[in-house]
């Protein structure tokens, strides 16, 4: 938002008023989905039950910007995989994500989804990353909620830093680098 | 037995209720073998009962299978006998035994509250029995279970195929010459796909549509899959495929010690964890023959009516959110997350509690037990009669459960239904009250009876039961906390203090046996059963003498219910399967164990 006490008179400020805000496009697209993710929640056991907890009022994710829970690959961007896979489920498993676009991430609730937990037996999976590549793991079994938006927080951070990455990237290949406008979005200061 | 609703005018047969009188004896089946040996029907020598000096809990028969299928029918059919209900079908693999394998059956009778044994004793190169599905039709996947974890072929069985592991799966888990860990994997093409015929039943060729919901859609709760045909929006074929969760927590039992397997139990019915937690410790402590100390007994009490209140509150909010009612489901969970906290102050986990030890508890009650829990009582009564006064009067919610999916006593009973949803068909079986165990018999409780049969019932008996589940918490709190011990004092089966282990040799040992070796359970069997907060949660237990169960058989209660799911739903909409579906509570994890 402008500065009131020094309003810039831009023509630009007299088109579209005061609040206006110049970014690139890749930052604020960035900056708007990692505090939007849409999760699917691909529940299947106990973590289930503990990720409906963390949903609920009493944890309210929301505040987090990740309540907005969609059922369907196709509208969604986070995987969230909450419970034990087993091997008839890992094909289902791999189609949701094959058909999610991109960008895309996954966060791996609870013991089972990472590495099978206690179930070193012969219909588990010893974690989804035999299928799926994974962004964040949350331990537990089932994970309290408070871990949970943890791992929500964790995965925030890093689509942050994998940007930065690329950002870096970009730049040395352009040899131009524009770390600041970055820097500036992120610290919630605008132009 | 009270009833609290008058009789429906729409389903008038009410099963037979278990009567006060007839309660509580295993033994009440002692007498029937003279009865069936008496019709003459069966040959000399082909069912012999195992004498009552060989220590088992219940009364049981080893039958020959060539006469097992009149037998099963005899059993059901002669007034004398009637078991109406098969509870458990499981296999048990003896390698060393000349005949390998065994087909142990659970039978209940309602009318006379009897229970029976059979065991079907088959050799390994022929190992197969007749189907009983003519006589008790929720057997159905109880027999697909035998063939899938043991390869027992089942004769006569419509559709016979595994049930639990995928199409891929190589062998037989459960045999004890299969690799705990030993995985297959499954690829695209085995995927299993029915062969519904479009063009069956009726004319209208043109609106048929296959149709495939699930696993990964939220209506189906995340694990099932349902395949139907439909005609418009009727449904009229269906058939639904499980196994999406199945962790082998039988095999897993097998392979650790016997407090080691209290974790996995509380992965059974995930939403009540403490019962099943209570469930198996009894179990355990009956083939012991330890007595629990009285504080245990009344916390274990008090804490399976507040699981059976979380479960509820979790089954009716996911129906309304099923059914489109969201709001219930926040004023629901809110509920489970106040007994949270109070599970939590007693052992440190919300969910997943692990609080049960074979003996007692892990450990003991918060000081402040007594005062939490009365400041629950306060808080759940207003925050379920908001969530009940939303849809109490609500059309849309009317219109969607009344009537929809009903079923009678006596099918349910076929079916091999117990629990709130066999109570909404009109029979009041309650575990509880048939069997009492811990404390139920000294409370003033009643079980609730509806006479629908249907979605609507399903959802009520579950609310008049989170006030009857007030009710015995409220009494237990009125008696008072008992002093004393939280877990029994026996070095052989609990760990001793740690202040004694730091410095008495003696209490060192126990606990280094107890750690390494496990509790030496003495060699036997039982069958025990709570009342899960979805029906009778049984477990069967075989033990040979060592530091680890032989087998462990959970008589899941929400599988012969599931079972049912495409009778219930064949000629309905497909909204309504949407509808019946939260109100059985199929948790998957006991369903798939």
């Amino acid at each position: 938002m402008s500065n009131p006490k020094n309003p810039t008179s831009s023509p630009m400020s007299n088109m579209v008023g005061e609040s206006w805000v110049t970014t690139k496009l890749e930052v604020l697209e960035d900056w708007a989905q990692r505090n939007s993710f849409w999760p699917f929640p691909f529940g299947t056991a106990c973590c289930a039950i503990e990720f409906m907890s963390t949903v609920s009022s009493h944890y309210d994710v929301a505040r987090f910007g990740s309540e907005v829970v969609r059922f369907s690959p196709r509208q969604s961007d986070v995987l969230l995989v909450a419970g034990t896979i087993n091997d008839k489920m890992a094909p289902v498993l791999k189609k949701i994500y094959d058909q999610m676009a991109d960008p895309k991430w996954v966060i791996s609730m609870g013991a089972c989804a990472c590495s099978g937990g206690f179930y070193r037996a012969y219909h588990v999976m010893q974690g989804i990353d035999e299928v799926i590549p994974v962004d964040v793991y949350v331990p537990g079994c089932p994970p309290t909620p408070e871990g949970l938006i943890y791992g929500i927080l964790q995965l925030k951070e890093k689509v942050l830093r994998d940007r930065r990455k690329h950002a870096r990237h970009d730049a040395k290949e352009q040899s131009e680098p524009d770390k600041e406008t970055i820097e500036r979005v992120d610290a919630g200061s605008t132009v | 037995m009270s009833t609290l609703a008058p009789p429906s005018e729409t389903l008038p047969e009410v099963s037979p209720a278990v009567s006060e009188e007839t309660a509580t004896d295993f033994t009440a089946a002692a007498a029937d073998l003279a009865v069936i040996l008496a019709t003459g029907k069966f040959p000399a020598g082909s069912i012999t009962a195992v004498p009552e000096n060989a220590g088992l809990d219940q009364t049981t028969w080893i039958v020959d299978r060539d006469v097992l299928f009149d037998l099963a029918g005899e059993l059901k059919t002669n007034p004398a006998t009637r078991y109406d209900m098969l509870l458990d079908l499981c296999g048990v693999d003896y390698p060393d035994r000349a005949e390998r394998f065994e087909a142990v059956y659970h039978l209940l009778s309602l009318p006379r509250n009897a229970r029976l044994r059979l065991k079907v004793p088959l050799q390994e190169d022929d190992a197969a029995v007749p189907s009983l599905i003519a006589v008790w039709k929720g057997i159905d996947w109880f027999e697909r279970e035998l063939w899938d974890m043991f390869g027992i072929r089942v004769d006569g069985h419509p559709n016979m195929r595994r049930i639990l592991c995928h199409e891929g799966f190589q062998g037989h888990p459960l045999r004890k010459d299969y690799d705990a860990a030993r995985r297959w994997i499954l690829t695209e093409d085995k995927i299993y796909q029915p062969k519904f015929n479009l063009s069956e039943g009726g004319d209208d060729l043109f609106e048929r549509m296959a149709i495939n919901i699930g696993p990964s859609h939220p209506a189906m709760h995340g694990t099932f899959r349902l395949m139907a045909i439909l005609d418009g929006e009727t449904i009229t074929a269906s058939e639904v495929e499980i196994g999406y969760l199945h962790r082998c927590f039988e095999k897993m039992a097998e392979t650790h010690t016997w407090n080691q397997v209290i974790p996995y139990t509380d992965r059974l019915n995930y939403c009540s964890s403490f019962i099943n937690n209570v469930g198996y410790c009894k179990t355990v402590e009956k083939l012991l023959n330890v007595e629990v100390p009285p504080r245990a007994v009344w916390a274990r009490t008090i804490l399976s009516e507040f699981s059976r209140i979380m479960d509820h509150c979790v089954c009716n909010g996911t129906t309304l959110v099923d059914t489109g009612g969201l709001t219930n489901f926040w004023y629901l969970f809110q509920p489970r997350e106040e007994i949270y906290g109070l599970l939590e102050s007693c052992c440190g986990a919300r969910l997943t509690v692990s609080y049960g030890r074979i003996g007692g508890l892990s450990q003991d009650l918060p000081p402040d037990f007594m005062e939490r829990s009365r400041k629950l009582l306060e808080m759940i009564p207003p925050l379920v009669a908001d969530a009940e006064k939303l849809v109490d009067k609500n059309r849309i919610w009317i219109d969607r459960s009344v009537g929809v999916s009903a079923i009678s006593g006596e099918e349910a009973v076929n079916w091999g239904w117990t629990g709130p949803c066999l109570r909404a068909s009109g029979v009041a079986y309650d575990v509880r009250r048939a069997h009492p165990y811990d404390l139920y018999d000294t409370l003033d409780w009643e079980v609730p009876v509806l006479f629908g049969g249907d979605v609507y019932d399903r959802f009520r008996i579950r609310m008049m039961e989170i006030k009857e589940s007030l009710k015995i918490i409220r009494q237990l709190l009125d008696r008072g906390m008992p002093e004393g011990p939280y877990i029994v004092d026996d070095p052989h089966v609990a760990l001793p203090p740690k202040e004694a282990c730091y410095t008495q040799m003696e209490a060192m040992i126990y606990h280094f046996k107890l750690v390494m070796d496990g509790i030496q359970v003495p060699a036997g069997e039982t069958y025990q059963m709570v009342e899960g907060a979805n029906g009778e949660l049984g477990f069967y237990v075989i033990s040979d003498g060592t530091g680890k169960p032989y087998r462990i058989k959970v008589r899941p209660p929400c599988f012969p219910i599931f079972s049912t799911f495409p009778r219930l739903i064949n000629g309905g909409a497909l909204s309504d399967a949407i509808a019946t579906l939260g109100g059985l509570n199929v948790i998957a994890g006991e369903l798939e164990r």
